[in-house]
């Protein structure tokens, strides 16, 4: 997919503007922390899997290749196959290449978030396949021709009224009379159009949960079923899946299932939770005659040699995104490619390269949310600052802010210089504010006080106001 | 192909500071052997309880019967109470062999059939789920197909907990099917507005027939 993720100022701005977006967004906000909420309120096992899904990721990091290798045997010896791509291009070239040898003309997708990070529907389509999209958000984007704006719910963005205008372009053979107004009418039609997808579809491609060396199985987590009839009603099933998704055995991937849903939907367990292992075997009536597994790296390698590893450990629950404030104010699409929200913010800079994606670590305020939420502990603000470090070394940030913050360098570096210029500046603020509390509007400051006024300061500075306070301290007996 | 294996391989060897194709450590293969558990959850009702409790939490609905006798009535009073005029579709197990159920339809299942009787290897206390094996007695797609799916539980094939299922799947069937379906409750979507809708794909109505027996 092209990103526009260099363009996160223009995007947010835009999103900002739009109202229906705005809607959409604080509805589908509150609902998802307030599920969460009540969730881990009946889970006071939480902190004790957190902790240990924290050291099944870690352990299996580790040992990363041992494990892949040990799967690798299994999906074979359970009559599948295992391809290795380095990037997206390599794994387009594999899957467009089985879907040829498998003889398919209709291809029936999963939800798959590897599959949009390698581009695998443009890919599919360009080699001359017919792609669908199964799961009801991803099949609304793909009629919108959209990314999808969340990792678990595609279509958050998009109403009611917005979908049935989507259905009415693309099922004209309903006919234009029929009422589309409610959800289920909705849900229904969609059903009725996808359910001869899936029986016409010759591959079904879904994207994996978690990979389990121990038995070679992949385990696809759903509601609504369609990452099951993709898999299991087409003559070839390949699953695409990045190479963190591995865990060593089913024991390991109960822990994190025990998280997921609960993380991301507040489900304590979805509807459905599949183990894939292998081919249909000889006993089988349905299932697909062909088995693969495409294990992508995609940058997956390198971010385990350096501080980003950590990262390796997310699940794609999308717990960051539901409590990041920026991206409960600008939505997805602003992020500008497949990743949003926190762990889009560290995941995309990475995956895209150097200076492709320099504002999304920069569009956070570092509040920690993020962090709190995530069943995988990972140090999400640190990993922003950590991009944010790189781009300063590699002298990234827009002039002003090299030159704003080399100022305040040389200040901080001179104690006392930098107490008698605060002193000043607050005093001035406070003069300025003239007794009002606030201030419209700061030199140098007008895109900050844009939107919001500046709290005028009320009194003398902190470290002022500490030595008069240290002073009164000595004076009593 | 193998070239890319080969580079990913070596990527990660070298990401930890060992030669690539080292023989795995003992910590790994000891993981394999031992499948250590990690936390697992508690509750104060009996197994069957709490399975009942989550199998209502899911959206699906169940009868507790004594025996097939039984079963075959609750069956024929769910398909008159939803409406079903077309006869059930049976898969072909053992089980179901037995229930005396003159109208009930044993041939393979298609696309069209509404309703679809199966039996599930276990229940699972934690998650209210149902789990189904794939195999010649209890094929996948009756787990998917019809809008009704109805689902014979042995009462005394309740497991706790995920890695009893586990452990009693490895026990009883040595290798994994093709597929383990844990089923909880009927297929849903919210993608439309973060409302759930039941009925996505799969299922719009599962219904458990609990088998009591004498255990």
């Amino acid at each position: 997919m092209k990103s526009t993720a260099h363009q996160f100022v223009a995007n947010a701005r835009a999103a900002l503007a739009d109202e229906q977006l705005k809607v959409a967004l604080d509805h589908a906000g509150t609902g998802f922390v307030d599920k969460r909420r009540a969730a881990l309120a009946e889970l006071p096992e939480f902190e004790s899997l957190r902790q240990a899904a924290r050291e099944i990721k870690d352990h299996t990091l580790a040992q990363l290749d041992h494990y892949l290798l040990r799967f690798e045997r299994q999906v074979q010896s359970a009559g599948g196959q295992v391809h290795w791509a380095r990037d997206s291009e390599e794994a387009q070239q594999i899957v467009v290449r089985l879907c040829r040898e498998a003889g398919a003309a209709r291809v029936a997708k999963g939800k798959s978030m590897v599959g949009e990070e390698i581009g695998i529907n443009p890919a599919l389509e360009q080699a001359g396949f017919d792609v669908i999209e199964t799961d009801l958000g991803e099949y609304i984007i793909q009629l919108a021709d959209e990314p999808p704006s969340h990792i678990i719910a595609p279509a958050v963005h998009k109403n009611r009224a917005q979908i049935a205008a989507l259905f009415r372009e693309h099922h004209s053979r309903y006919g234009p009379e029929r009422p589309l107004d409610t959800i289920p009418e909705l849900v229904d039609e969609a059903r009725q159009v996808l359910r001869q997808q899936f029986l016409d579809a010759d591959v079904g491609i879904t994207g994996a949960n978690f990979l389990i060396a121990d038995s070679g199985s992949a385990i696809i987590v759903t509601n609504e079923g369609n990452g099951d009839l993709s898999a299991t009603l087409p003559r070839s099933h390949i699953v695409l899946a990045g190479i963190d998704k591995i865990v060593p055995t089913l024991e390991d991937a109960t822990v994190l299932l025990r998280l997921l849903a609960r993380s991301a939907t507040g489900q304590p367990f979805t509807a459905y939770t599949t183990v894939f292992t292998g081919p249909k075997r000889a006993e089988d009536s349905a299932g697909p005659a062909q088995f693969h597994v495409v294990l992508v790296d995609n940058g997956r390698s390198e971010m385990l040699a350096g501080p980003f590893r950590e990262m390796l450990r997310c699940i794609r629950c999308g717990a960051c995104l539901n409590h990041c404030p920026v991206y409960g104010a600008v939505g997805g699409h602003a992020y500008g490619w497949v990743y949003p929200g926190p762990m889009g913010a560290v995941l995309t800079p990475l995956m895209l390269g150097e200076g492709q994606a320099d504002d999304l670590p920069n569009a956070s305020t570092l509040c920690g949310r993020c962090e709190q939420v995530c069943p995988m502990s990972i140090p999400l603000p640190q990993l922003l600052r950590e991009h944010r470090h790189r781009q300063h070394l590699r002298k990234a940030e827009p002039a002003r802010a090299r030159w704003a913050i080399a100022v305040w360098a040389q200040l901080a570096k001179r104690p006392r210089l930098y107490r008698k210029v605060m002193g000043l500046g607050t005093a001035l603020l406070a003069r300025i504010a003239r007794g009002r509390g606030r201030l419209r509007s700061v030199p140098l400051a007008g895109a900050w006080t844009a939107s919001r006024d500046l709290p005028a300061p009320q009194g003398p500075t902190f470290l002022q106001q500490w030595a008069a306070r240290r002073d009164t301290d000595k004076e009593r007996p | 192909m193998s070239d890319a294996r080969s580079t990913i391989l070596s990527r990660i060897a070298a990401a930890h500071g060992r030669p690539p194709e080292a023989d795995a450590p003992e910590e790994v293969s000891r993981r394999l052997r031992e499948r250590p558990m990690g936390p697992q959850l508690h509750w104060q009702d009996s197994d069957r309880e709490r399975f009942l409790a989550r199998l209502h939490a899911a959206s699906a609905t169940v009868d507790r019967v004594a025996d097939l006798g039984d079963a075959a009535a609750a069956l024929e009073d769910y398909l008159n109470r939803e409406r079903l005029e077309d006869p059930a579709v049976l898969a072909p197990h053992p089980l179901l062999h037995e229930l005396p159920l003159p109208g009930a339809l044993r041939r393979a299942l298609s696309g069209d059939d509404r309703t679809a009787v199966t039996v599930a290897f276990a229940g699972v206390a934690e998650t209210g789920s149902l789990a189904l094996l794939s195999g010649s007695d209890t094929p996948t797609a009756y787990n998917f197909l019809p809008e009704h799916l109805v689902c014979v539980l042995e009462a005394k094939r309740i497991v706790a907990n995920l890695e009893d299922l586990w452990a009693r799947i490895r026990a009883e069937r040595g290798t994994l099917p093709r597929t383990v379906n844990l089923v909880t409750g009927p297929s849903r979507t919210a993608d439309v507005e973060q409302t759930i809708q039941l009925g996505a794909h799969g299922p719009r109505r599962l219904h458990v027939l609990l088998l009591e027996g004498e255990a």
